[in-house]
């Protein structure tokens, strides 16, 4: 047994097989390696220090203006949209298109009609300065829009 | 271990104070809590406990079924194609021997062969797309209507080869393109799902009568089956209607007065 392992090493050893191996061309390839990090490492370097603003959705639209100052809420409290409009919205469908039950009271008592396209927009009239700020920040495509219209009465006048 | 009248009283009090404040909170609990208060009807709602439409044949002229047409692919954004193999329709115009198939013969009154007949959703009582449909996008509302939730629909088309009235339409493209007449008030749908009348629900709701019927002027009549003084049940009490494909059992809701 030992002599068939031996036999086996000494052959080996004849085909160079514990001979140290070395790089061929060590110099350029290592200066590749370096280039090739620099390279992948470049947009965290360039955007170094340079957080992306957070958005500002804007709320100055005509609608909202007209409101009489402590009026200019939404239907739950700004904190509350801000968190979970998506979740409020997914309810809101399932209430329309399930139950049939299209108006909701909000958190001032008033009754709104339950309708993305009619009721949200009508005060957010902005889609690109309101919803699409956040939505592009944080790199989200809902897919609201393929069938609700986001701007209503563009869409109706043939401009969209 | 001794216990006095009054320990024991002090005790029984106290324990049935903690009980009542339980009891308290469970109720609090149990009743109808802030969600379902928060969603409501609109007070003004039409309801029936099964909505159905009569066609009056001799009132429906082609201009009063055109303007039907119309007024129904206006308000809901219902794209014209113009290739019928891609086409949207909600409701349409068939000639009496498609629209009655096995009905038709040699010696036809001539106002049933010269007529053609608007068709829709018939909103069948016994629903064959609803019973193939896998995600449940397509269902029978309590009131009769056979909805679409649009949202839900993967775009299977088990629906359109269930349906035997071709009633559903796939949208083979993005429709908004195709979409003339313009709605600010009913969403469009988006390529790969289906789509129907719908009896105007989103109407009903507000206390409107559908579309087609509103154009109508008086040769559609829609109302409450369940209810024995309704006006459409009233004409079916009186005269001789048709069905589209009775034989097959679905039990259509939408009647033909010829």
């Amino acid at each position: 047994m030992a002599d068939d392992t031996k036999k086996v090493i000494n052959s080996l050893k004849e085909t160079g097989f514990f001979k140290q191996k070395r790089l061929y061309d060590r110099g350029k390839v290592i200066i590749g390696i370096i280039i090739f990090l620099a390279l992948l490492s470049f947009p965290l370097f360039y955007n170094m220090g340079k957080a992306a603003k957070a958005p500002e959705p804007e709320i100055n639209t005509p609608a909202i203006q007209r409101l009489p100052e402590t009026e200019r809420v939404c239907v739950e409290p700004k904190s509350y949209m801000k968190d979970n409009h998506m979740k409020l919205l997914n309810e809101w469908r399932d209430q329309v298109v399930r139950e049939g039950k299209r108006d909701y009271v909000g958190f001032n008592n008033k009754k709104y009609t339950i309708s993305l396209q009619n009721t949200c927009m009508e005060c957010h009239s902005n889609y690109d300065n309101f919803c699409n700020k956040c939505h592009t920040y944080s790199g989200i495509t809902p897919y609201c829009w393929t069938c609700h219209l986001n701007k209503p009465e563009e869409w109706a006048a043939g401009k969209q | 271990m001794d216990i006095n009248r009054r320990e024991f009283l002090k005790i029984a009090g106290a324990s049935t104070a903690i009980g009542l404040l339980g009891g308290w909170k469970a109720v609090e609990l149990l009743a109808p809590g802030d969600v379902e208060a928060k969603y409501l009807q609109n007070p003004k709602v039409l309801t029936a406990k099964r909505w159905a439409m009569v066609v009056d044949m001799k009132k429906m002229n082609q201009e009063t079924a055109k303007n039907c047409i119309e007024a129904c692919h206006r308000i809901h954004n219902v794209p014209d194609i113009g290739d019928s193999k891609r086409e949207i329709k909600w409701i349409w115009l068939e000639p009496f021997e498609n629209a009655f198939p096995g009905q038709h013969q040699e010696h036809l009154a001539e106002q049933l062969t010269g007529q053609s007949f608007i068709v829709m959703c018939n909103h069948c009582d016994n629903p064959p797309c609803v019973r193939v449909c896998p995600t449940k996008a397509t269902w029978k509302r309590e009131d009769g209507i056979i909805m679409m939730d649009q949202h839900r629909c993967i775009g299977c088309r088990f629906c359109m080869a269930a349906c035997p009235f071709g009633s559903r339409s796939f949208n083979w493209m993005d429709p908004r393109p195709f979409i003339k007449k313009r709605s600010p008030d009913y969403p469009t749908r988006e390529k790969g799902v289906v789509e129907k009348c719908n009896f105007c629900a989103e109407r009903l709701a507000k206390g409107q009568m559908p579309a087609c019927v509103e154009a109508s002027n008086g040769a559609l009549i829609f109302g409450d089956m369940g209810d024995p003084g309704s006006e459409p049940r009233k004409i079916l009490h009186t005269h001789y209607t048709l069905t589209r494909k009775t034989h097959l059992g679905t039990n259509p809701q939408v009647y033909y007065l010829v």
